[in-house]
């Protein structure tokens, strides 16, 4: 362990630690540009420099030096001052003065520092050099004489994302950052370049000059679209969302998020449901209705039919509060017929172990062998798989695929396709068979394409023989792992959003549905009345008798669960368009017109009512280790290949569906329309 | 010293591939297990001279260059992602990523060589050929560049015409050189004025006999 | 003047043959067998005696740096040896000759010295112009496979050794030591920092030295006549040795020449490059040690002496002991003008500095030819390379800085006077 001293204060560090990390940890200040604490370090941009004693007698880079023993540190030097402000005035000559008309103004790094460290004045009159703005897709916008060769992007892209495009090409003065070839950085990753962009030369393009950062205001939030549960900050203008950033969260999403969380909230403004509709009688057109109309003719529906003809959906977008209080207004009828699983899956929701992401996240770190079955993690949860291609960086775990080929960006063993696979790699003895078994961690990985299928609690089964064959789960280590796509899916399972005989869509009478798009409206029985409570005209507005518009997760209080188990608090940054209204009080206000008030009148009493049932839910931020019992049903299973749960990774919801950015980058991306993208 | 690739020229192969397997094996024979991106210089030098070669014999000629499917071919080989080689060959300044003469003739102009007249050499290059810095002559067989020190200092000034040195030149040797090359005619490389390599003109003031060579050590 | 006797290099101007024939009735070869058998330690304890400095521009003592490589490798990494061969500082040519001339010296010094520090394989990377130096320098190697001086059985010696030849392509930063690594691993030559230096994590992170080819080509000579022959030249133990010089520029008769490390700068012109063109008198300046190092004018030029300590006291550096001579009739402004350009040219543009930093300086010494700037820009120039020099992650920095300092410090007033010319004739 190191001593040394840092502007006269001594400290003690764990060896590797750099001078720029210490200085951090005595909360002493040293500017940077191309240090990034989640990326290799190249020590280009020298703004780091810090005077060190013993050795040579210039400044060095603090951010590539490691603390030694006895080392004396100045960070606020003569010598010091003078080297940052001399680098910043080189790192100013040839950028623009064009902080007026720069997204990244009042958020930029250069702009800070240089105010903090540089010269008032240019004195620098000779011409400055032109660049060419690289095309790089529909996502991130180029304006490359901002540049300041910091290669954070390039690292980023390489190391992170698994995609290196990037590159700084030429050399010199001449040096750029580009593709070279014409191409989108094909990543679904690509949104954190413009954080990680310490300038503004890599900016949001959808965002292009639509806000200045201090007319925002910034509300701290959780993501949905998808299990991962990435904590965000969704930042707003009046009542409208302008962008969505990572916060950090070390253990769920680091400090990246994809870009499906990024850029998909322009779908939050198109197809909303802003008012109540019911179908007319006579015209069968739904057509608009008041609050008390709608609910009329909903709890009307709702008296009528008998007990055990009414079922209940809930969708993937659905916070925890309205799943418990539509459950409780089913109850209240006696109802049972509920379920979240809508997306064809078969899987045994009894044993929490069965069905959540035991290893947590961060834990995917520890493991030293990963068996993917039916999952590409890369479409299914982004931030999941650049954890696992983080975890292949730093000690080449080994991966093992059962299902589609893909490029995954790490290299992996693809040892089959379908359950029959599986199956011969439990009872094998070589090959991957034996990398798990000498593995210290090993770890399985089911995805919902496993059990989007007839024989889904099979293969749950063969999951967990396999689980256990390979010693997977033991004291102090879970490596079963199941990754859900849905953000509502894990809660509505703790929480019992499930029916245990299941029951025949197509023979009920009457189908509420909360959120629920996202299967095919046909196995509704045709006579069935449809209730749908949600926030986008899609698939179940569509077949609705009566719509009841609901807030979307940036308009609202709630509370999510995400892959692992995790319960996260979401919170409302704006409000819901027009009459729409958040989800768990238009359920409470439907529960007095069927006279079965429920006992909750705010939240605050919903959470409580929750606790009560569910302490687990609670828990903010905590994950509970699930005990390890018997789950799935061994049975034959078929001879099919596996298909991931997610084929387009920009379209998985209402909210994507209705978003012009996402239907871009489906062109883009998936079709390969560069024209489009150069347009 | 920029590099721009034009993608769509057409004059850029759909696919390339090496003629040489032999010689491709042996380029990656002299790295260690598992360290094949050491190749990437040598083999985009290989792709260059087979690309010189074709041009050599091509009407118009045309002297060696690196298309762009030389590159992914390259970086297919070496198991790199192909921005990679694209970062590499524009960083080195002999990769020629563009199409240029048959002969293409650099020109020292760094300080040794331009205290020894460089500048008359580039001027009497750029008054016979009629062109400029970067230029090709329309019978593609000449560029004219400028390049750094080539490290010949003490028989400046002096040019390199593709593989070879021509040195102590004057202005009208160059022109001679450039007429004799146009001509298909071979020329003396190295010093042009007839002294032994870097000796000193007339014989130079050391190892004069020949007796110390073989004492030697 | 060195007698010819005490000349390592007797080939250098290529009267004879490199063949490996030619270079073993020359002494090249001779029993290298018995030099490996004293062992590692002796090879460099007299290495250590002979107080050689590295050739390639820095002067880092020889035997020390091949003391830092690890005696044996714990991890199972292996350790290279690594010739630099990129020679590109401008007025060098030394190494271009050994290679031409003397490859067998190169080959013999490359065992010799791998072997001292453990290494069974060595790289040489050389500069991408040097095509024909490069065919030659690879026959040589393949002359000496053939004979069993490399291979399984090096030389007889029961040390495994082999040479790789690895051409660069153009870039002058590439002769920076870790720039050369990258360079090998088929990187960009961009510069690396250090720590971790090559002898800890060099080539493919493995424990590599580096050295100039002189350097490892006067290692057989040194190994048979001793360490204390060879510290017997020079003027003390600090400054030890033969020198190649090359000399450059206005003299009547340039040239390379083998001499003693120490010989009066003046003697090393008049008796090996025929003097100054127009004699002594109408010498304006000097550029000691190839274009980095600062310039001398005439005053100093007379008594300098050509060596890493002497060059040092007068303000400039030995450097890679290329002499380049301007008369009387040169611009000096443009001279060094013209070196900022190649700075500029060469820069990596890896780090902040030296990127933007070089064009800086290149674009105000262009003005500064004509005339076109202010007085106080000269102050200014001063001052853009004290930011950029030691600030850089590599001294490729520090290069283009010295060569301004040393105008400044030297001929200020015919900058000064040029702008008022300037100023007079826009007026």
């Amino acid at each position: 362990m190191p001593k040394l001293t840092i502007d006269g204060v001594e400290i003690e560090v764990a060896p590797g630690t750099s001078i720029l990390q210490a200085s951090e940890m005595l909360g002493v200040e040293v500017p940077r540009f191309c240090y990034h604490d989640k990326l290799s370090v190249p020590a280009n941009c020298r703004m780091c420099l810090v005077e060190v004693s013993p050795g040579p007698p210039k400044p060095q880079a603090s951010c590539a030096l490691a603390c030694a023993d006895g080392m004396v540190v100045k960070t606020n030097s003569e010598m010091v001052h003078k080297a940052r402000k001399g680098v910043m005035e080189m790192m100013l000559i040839n950028h623009p003065l064009d902080c007026p008309i720069c997204d990244q103004g009042g958020e930029c790094d250069l702009q800070d520092q240089a105010v903090a460290y540089g010269f008032d004045r240019s004195r620098y009159h000779e011409s400055k050099r032109a660049k060419v703005d690289p095309d790089v897709g529909p996502l991130v916008k180029t304006v490359m004489t901002r540049c300041i060769q910091c290669t954070r992007c390039v690292r980023f892209a390489e190391e992170i994302a698994g995609t290196p495009d990037l590159g700084l090409v030429n050399r010199g003065e001449d040096v750029e950052i580009t593709t070279f070839v014409e191409k989108a950085i094909n990543t679904e990753l690509s949104g954190n370049l413009v954080d990680i962009c310490p300038v503004g030369a890599l900016t949001s393009k959808p965002y292009a000059f639509t806000a200045r950062p201090w007319e925002l205001r910034k509300t701290e939030s959780i993501d949905v679209h998808d299990a991962v549960g990435s904590n965000i900050r969704i930042d707003a203008r009046g009542g409208e969302v302008m962008r969505v950033l990572p916060r950090l969260h070390e253990d769920v999403n680091e400090e990246w998020i994809s870009d499906r969380t990024r850029y998909a909230h322009d779908g939050l403004k198109r197809q909303r449901l802003d008012r109540p509709y019911v179908r007319d009688a006579q015209s069968g057109k739904l057509r608009p209705a008041s609050w008390e109309e709608a609910f009329s003719v909903a709890a009307e529906k709702l008296l009528s039919v008998k007990q055990g003809w009414k079922a209940a959906l809930v969708g993937d977008l659905c916070d925890l509060e309205s799943m418990v209080a539509l459950k409780d207004l089913m109850g209240s009828l006696h109802e049972t017929n509920l379920e979240c699983r809508t997306d064809g899956a078969f899987y045994d929701a009894s044993s929490r172990a069965g069905y959540i992401f035991n290893s947590t996240i961060a834990g995917i770190e520890q493991a030293d062998a990963i068996l993917l079955v039916g999952t590409n993690p890369r479409r299914e949860a982004a931030l999941v798989n650049a954890r696992i291609r983080k975890t292949w960086l730093n000690k080449r775990v080994k991966v093992g695929v059962i299902g589609e080929v893909a490029d995954l960006t790490y290299p992996y063993e693809h040892i089959g396709t379908g359950p029959a696979d599986l199956e011969n790699l439990i009872k094998s003895a070589g090959g991957f068979a034996a990398v798990l078994k000498n593995a210290k961690n090993p770890m399985i990985i089911v995805g919902m394409g496993a059990f989007q299928r007839e024989d889904g609690l099979a293969v749950q089964a063969l999951a967990r023989q396999c689980a256990e064959t390979f010693n997977m789960v033991r004291e102090g280590w879970n490596g079963f792992n199941v990754l859900h796509t849905a953000a509502s899916r894990i809660g509505a399972l703790d929480i019992g959003f499930t029916s245990k005989d299941g029951f025949d869509l197509g023979k009920v009478e009457l189908v509420y549905l909360l959120g629920a798009d996202d299967f095919p409206m046909e196995y509704i029985n045709p006579h069935a009345f449809v209730i749908y409570q949600g926030h986008h005209g899609d698939a179940g507005a569509n077949r609705a008798d009566v719509i009841l518009p609901g807030a979307a997760y940036t308009e609202k209080n709630g509370l999510y669960v995400n892959t692992e188990g995790r319960v996260q608090m979401a919170r409302k940054a704006v409000e819901a368009p027009g009459e729409a209204r958040e989800d768990w009080k238009i359920i409470r206000a439907l529960s007095a017109y069927i006279h079965r008030q429920l006992p909750y009148d705010d939240l605050f009493q919903l959470r409580e009512r929750i606790a009560r049932e569910w302490p687990h839910l609670m828990q903010i931020d905590q994950i509970l280790p699930a005990p390890w019992t018997v789950f799935g049903l061994p049975g034959k299973v078929a001879g099919t290949s596996f298909v991931s749960a997610v084929q387009n990774f920009y379209m998985t919801n209402v909210i994507t569906r209705a978003s012009l950015t996402m239907a871009e980058c489906t062109k883009v991306f998936l079709h390969h329309d560069v024209a489009e993208a150069a347009e | 010293m920029k590099k721009h690739l034009d993608l769509h020229a057409a004059y850029q192969p759909q696919s390339f591939s090496f003629r040489s397997a032999e010689a491709v094996k042996d380029i990656l024979s002299r790295y260690p297990e598992g360290r094949a991106r050491s190749a990437i210089m040598p083999l985009l030098d290989l792709a260059q001279r087979q690309v010189a070669e074709d041009g050599a014999k091509a009407n118009p000629p045309y002297g060696g260059w690196i298309p762009r499917a030389a590159m992914d071919e390259i970086a297919r080989i070496v198991g790199q992602p192909p921005i990679k080689v694209y970062e590499v060959a524009t960083f080195y300044s002999m990769y020629n990523i563009e199409p240029v003469g048959q002969y293409l003739v650099q020109m020292c102009t760094t300080t040794p060589c331009m205290l020894c007249g460089s500048d008359n050499i580039v001027k009497a290059c750029q008054d016979r050929l009629g062109i400029g810095l970067g230029e090709t002559t329309g019978d593609g067989k000449f560029s004219l560049m400028e390049v750094e020190c080539l490290g010949a200092c003490v028989n400046a000034p002096m040019v390199q015409i593709n593989d070879d040195f021509y040195e102590d030149l004057t202005p009208a040797r160059m022109v001679e050189i450039i007429d004799l090359l146009e001509q298909g005619k071979e020329v003396p490389v190295g010093s042009q004025t007839g002294r032994l390599n870097s000796q000193a003109e007339g014989g130079g003031t050391t190892l004069k006999d020949a007796k110390v060579r073989k004492s030697g050590t | 003047m060195l007698a010819d006797q005490d000349r390592i290099f007797t080939n250098i101007y290529g009267q004879e043959s490199y063949s490996l024939d030619y270079a073993k009735k020359r002494g090249d070869w001779d029993n290298t067998k018995d030099i490996l058998a004293k062992g590692r330690d002796w090879i460099i304890e007299e290495m250590k005696k002979s107080g050689l400095r590295g050739r390639g521009g820095a002067g880092f003592p020889t035997g020390m740096k091949w003391s830092f490589m690890p005696k044996e490798s714990p991890d199972g990494r292996p350790s290279y040896l690594v010739i630099n061969a990129d020679e590109s500082e401008p007025g060098t040519c030394k190494d271009r000759d050994i290679i031409r001339n003397e490859p067998h010296k190169l080959i013999e010094g490359a065992l010799i010295a791998g072997f001292a520090m453990g290494a069974h394989k060595c790289y040489i990377y050389i500069r991408g112009e040097f095509y024909n130096e490069a065919m030659t320098l690879v026959k040589a190697v393949q002359e000496a496979r053939a004979a069993g001086l490399l291979g399984k059985n090096a030389a007889g010696s029961g040390w495994e050794y082999d040479i790789e030849v690895h051409r660069g392509a153009g870039a002058y930063i590439c002769g920076e030591e870790t720039a050369l690594l990258n360079s090998l691993e088929g990187k960009k030559g961009e510069p690396r920092n250090k720590p971790p230096f090559p002898a800890a994590a060099g080539l493919y992170s493995c424990p590599t030295t580096i050295n100039n080819v002189e350097t490892i080509a006067v290692v057989p000579t040194i190994m048979r006549r001793g360490g204390a022959w060879f510290a017997g030249f020079g003027r003390n133990e600090k400054n030890t040795g033969t020198k190649l010089f090359c000399i450059s520029g206005h003299v009547n008769k340039p040239c390379n020449v083998e001499e003693e490390m120490g010989i009066p700068l003046k003697d090393l012109i008049e008796k090996h490059a025929g003097g100054v063109r127009g004699g002594w008198d109408n010498l304006k300046a000097i550029i000691p040690g190839g274009s980095s190092t600062p310039i001398l004018p005439r005053s100093l030029c007379e008594t300098a002496l050509m060596d890493f300590d002497a060059l040092r006291e007068v303000g400039s550096s030995l450097g890679t002991a290329a002499v380049i001579v301007m008369d009387q009739s040169t611009d000096v402004i443009r001279a060094i003008a013209r070196l900022s350009f190649f700075y500029m040219h060469e820069s990596c543009g890896q780090c902040t500095p030296c990127r933007e930093g070089t064009g800086w300086l290149w674009r105000i010494m262009q003005r500064m030819v004509r005339g076109n700037a202010t007085v106080d820009e000269i102050d200014t120039l001063l001052e853009l390379t004290k930011e950029i020099e030691g600030h850089t992650i590599c001294a490729h920095g520090d290069a283009s800085a010295w060569p301004i300092q040393g105008l400044i410090r030297h001929f200020r007033p015919e900058m000064e006077q040029r702008i008022m010319e300037y100023r007079k004739l826009a007026a």
